[in-house]
């Protein structure tokens, strides 16, 4: 059980949690996660560690309710408990020296970008991060970036705030006006972590992505979490969640990721009529 | 006392058959099939037993169970002092008597084996240890003096349970480390309640905690915490590695990312561990009702996803095995009662290749029939292609269940824990010590995927070393050559 120590809406449906995890916080790096258990008859789901307090002994998770178990997590409050949490998982990112490392984050992906954000900062790296968002309320973590990177740089679909357009879209401009680029990390939905790859291929830039497929056990053990990397099979939970971008498959990523869409998708009408019936109880009009 | 019987007499008594659910009833439940001996029927099949001099039973059994005198035992209804005598050798009798492939031992070596049917000796186990469980549990409380020596034990399943006890039993304490959110390794996540009620399982555990052993579940040691840090840090004296053989293998053959593919771990994970097969669980599977499903493998492992299948309504369920039956790892009686469920057997045949669709999901396996060649090295016919002769087949899903290869988690983060080229940590098979001093490894994380009671048995040796290790402090490695 993971005493949840403080908890916020940041953008419509993505809720910021610090969780009470000491040993955790001390041991994590940037790129690792966790794998929670909301409740005692739960699914196990993956979060990345966004932040952690060694020293306070807490983690931070940055949470998009997608489907049942987000959403359930979504409605927790400080005080509430995590059921189960282990971790940390995964290898970490790799931090190296670079000219220019350039952090590509789409939705929550910002969320699992950040701490690396930070580490190659740490390492003493000059860092530019694209921060994309549908619109403004959705674009995340803008503060945080701006106090770790050298240049920010939000993008909206609908040029609500920022840049008009797609994180790729500037992610170009930046490659075409700056040759210092020689690295980058890009964390979002598939397509996003796809078209990422396809921007920076042309130019030989070194570019690493941190896949999402689901996982059960986070540990090696099953095998569900597989991912095909230069044409081979290789299991996301323990040889990543990072890969050399221009090697991953993506189209088997997203057709995996759609196995349980029937399920997921039912799952998720429940909770919606739930959550309906608790804000209006029967008999309420 | 018993019946006075010749031995004459004796032979004539046929064997007692468990009684099972009928295979229509189990086929869509997942109850368990065996339904355990009346005391009548235990009675009259441990008089079967004609008390050999020399009872090569006994070797039959990998921890050398007495298995004359406590069948003996069971004659007299003498049920308790039956079991108190297994548990001189056996910590987990209720589970080996269920799980044992007791046909390559204790009831292959049996002397009636060859002319007449071997007593039932995993039957007569079963029968005790859940009388026992059924009458107040174990009588354990004797209290030990504490010695102040900790160890951590890492890995839940048969060798660190089995570890565990026997070290808080003479006042080591004790602090298990699991992976997992539950307890118990294979025998939780892996082997179905239909074959192994998760009940007996937790009732092993309650009883470890109730001695005094301390277990932290969600703990992945090589990733919060390194070997060295538990003994360094931590101030651990002794750690027991029993982390198992868990990185599942796959075919190696185009299309096995298909939607639809599994391994047997996590299709058994997902039913087993996540309760899958209940009712509003939360956790997916594909629906396989009415659905073609095909298995890889002739292993417990399975025969355990076929059945699984099976109960979840898949039709038909199929094994896909490339050597013949008689080659077959799995269970005798596992075998027979897939077959009573309506399994498929299609053996001598290899997967070639995999077919999907456009969406990405699985829609069938193309086949290369195979024919036995000469015996390998483990004395089996080694399969060998017919040429030309390939086949393909709808299906909708495929488990694949060929095995499992070590973790290399705890390797990767201990380099001076000395690993053979499979990956598999070197231990002493005598006394479980590494080569790395105060860290000891059983079971099949030492052995390669083996058996419950192999895991067990590597378990307790491993805490009588450990504890002969923590009493005088010398740490002795048996050199290479005589291990
Ligand atoms: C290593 C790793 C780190 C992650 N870190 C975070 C994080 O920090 N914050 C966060 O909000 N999410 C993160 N995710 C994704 C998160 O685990 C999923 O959103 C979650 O499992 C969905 O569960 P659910 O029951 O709420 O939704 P489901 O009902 O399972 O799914 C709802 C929708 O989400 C999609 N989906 C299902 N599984 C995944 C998945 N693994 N990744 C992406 N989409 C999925 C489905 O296709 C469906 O459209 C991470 C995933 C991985 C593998
Ligand atoms: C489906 C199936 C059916 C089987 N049927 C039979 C049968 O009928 N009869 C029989 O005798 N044998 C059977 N076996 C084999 C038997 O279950 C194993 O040989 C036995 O469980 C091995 O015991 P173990 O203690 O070595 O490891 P396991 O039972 O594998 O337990 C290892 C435990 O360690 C945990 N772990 C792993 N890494 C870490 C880590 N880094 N940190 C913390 N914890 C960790 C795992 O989560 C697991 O809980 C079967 C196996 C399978 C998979
Ligand atoms: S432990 Fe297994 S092999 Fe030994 S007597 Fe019991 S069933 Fe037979
Ligand atoms: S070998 Fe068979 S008959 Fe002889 S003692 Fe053992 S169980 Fe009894
Ligand atoms: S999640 Fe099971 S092996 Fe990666």
């Amino acid at each position: 059980m993971n005493r949840i120590l403080e908890a916020h809406f940041i953008a419509p449906e993505v809720k910021y949690f610090r969780v009470e995890a000491p040993k955790v916080a001390r041991k994590r790096r940037a790129g690792q996660f966790v794998i929670i258990r909301v409740t005692g008859s739960g699914e196990r789901i993956p979060l990345t560690i966004a932040d952690a307090d060694p020293e306070a002994g807490w983690i931070a998770l940055i949470v998009q309710g997608v489907g049942k178990t987000t959403r359930t997590l979504n409605q927790l409050q400080a005080g509430d408990t995590l059921h189960d949490l282990a971790g940390p998982l995964g290898m970490p990112s790799e931090i190296h020296e670079y000219d220019t490392a350039v952090v590509v984050g789409g939705g929550v992906g910002t969320a699992i970008a950040y701490p690396t954000a930070v580490a190659l900062a740490d390492a003493g790296n000059d860092v530019i991060a694209i921060i994309g968002g549908r619109s403004r309320e959705f674009v995340i973590l803008e503060d945080e970036m701006r106090a770790v990177c050298t240049e920010v740089y939000p993008t909206t679909d609908d040029g609500s705030h920022g840049f008009h357009g797609f994180v790729t879209d500037k992610l170009a401009e930046l490659i075409a006006s700056n040759p210092r680029i020689d690295h980058v990390v890009a964390v979002g939905p598939v397509p996003m972590m796809h078209a990422v790859a396809d921007v920076t291929r042309p130019h030989g830039i070194d570019t690493v992505v941190s896949l999402n497929p689901i996982m059960v056990d986070g540990t090696g053990m099953c095998g569900g979490c597989r991912v095909s990397v230069g044409g081979e099979t290789r299991f996301a939970c323990v040889d990543g969640p990072e890969f050399d971008a221009h090697l991953v498959d993506f189209e088997l990523l997203a057709r995996r990721n759609k196995t349980y869409g029937a399920f997921e998708h039912y799952r998720n009408e429940e909770f919606t009529a739930s959550e309906h019936d608790r804000v209006n109880p029967p008999g309420s009009c | 006392m018993g019946r006075d019987l010749t031995r004459r007499e004796r032979l004539k008594l046929t064997r007692q058959e468990m009684a099972e659910q009928p295979p229509e009833t189990r086929a869509v439940n997942f109850d368990e099939v065996n339904l355990g001996y009346t005391p009548e029927q235990a009675v009259a099949e441990a008089e079967r037993c004609i008390l050999c001099s020399h009872p090569v039973c006994i070797d039959g059994c990998p921890v050398g169970i007495d298995i004359r005198e406590f069948v003996r035992l069971v004659a007299d209804e003498q049920f308790q002092d039956a079991v108190d005598v297994i548990k001189r050798d056996s910590f987990l009798p209720a589970i080996c008597g269920r799980v044992c492939p007791q046909e390559d031992q204790c009831e292959g070596a049996c002397v009636l084996a060859r002319k007449y049917k071997p007593v039932a000796i995993g039957h007569l186990e079963r029968f005790v240890a859940d009388y026992e469980r059924g009458h107040g549990g174990q009588t354990d409380t004797k209290d030990v003096p504490k010695t102040g020596k900790r160890v951590a034990v890492v890995g839940s399943g048969p060798a660190g349970l089995a570890c565990a006890a026997d070290l808080v039993r003479v006042g080591h304490d004790v602090t298990v480390f699991e992976a997992l959110h539950e307890l118990g390794g294979v025998l939780i996540y892996g082997i179905p309640e239909f074959r192994l009620p998760k009940e007996i399982v937790r009732a092993e555990v309650d009883q470890l905690a109730a001695l005094g052993v301390r277990f932290e579940t969600n703990t992945v040691i090589g990733m919060i915490e390194t070997i060295d840090e538990l003994l360094e840090d931590d101030g651990f004296d002794a750690v027991f590695l029993g982390v198992g053989a868990g990185l599942p293998r796959f075919l190696g053959v185009p299309g096995e990312n298909l939607i639809g593919v599994y391994s047997a771990n996590e299709f058994l994970t997902r039913v087993n561990l996540m309760r899958a097969y209940e009712a509003g669980a939360e956790t997916p599977l594909l629906d396989l009702y009415g659905k073609t499903v095909a298995v890889f493998g002739g292993g417990n492992t399975a025969m355990d996803a076929v059945r699984t299948a099976r109960r979840l309504g898949a039709a038909p369920a199929t094994i896909l095995y490339r050597r013949s039956e008689a080659e077959m790892p799995a269970r005798a009686e596992e075998v027979a009662h897939a077959k009573a469920e309506g399994i498929e057997f299609e053996t001598l045949v290899t997967p070639i290749e995999m077919h999907g669709n456009e969406d990405g999901w699985l829609t069938g396996i193309r086949l290369q029939r195979m024919e036995l060649g000469e015996s390998d090295d483990s004395g089996r016919r080694r399969p060998q292609p017919i040429p030309g002769d390939e086949f393909e087949i709808a299906i909708d899903v495929a488990v694949v269940a060929i095995g499992n290869d070590p973790n290399p988690l705890i390797q990767k983060t201990t380099p001076d824990l000395e690993q053979t080229p499979w990956g598999t940590i070197v231990a002493d098979p005598q006394t479980g010590r590494t080569a790395k001093v105060a860290v000891f490894a059983g079971g099949d994380i030492v052995t390669g995927g083996a058996t419950v009671i192999l895991a067990m048995g590597a378990g307790r040796r491993a805490a009588a070393s450990i504890d002969e290790y923590l009493k005088t402090g010398v740490w002795e490695i048996v050199a290479e050559t005589e291990a």
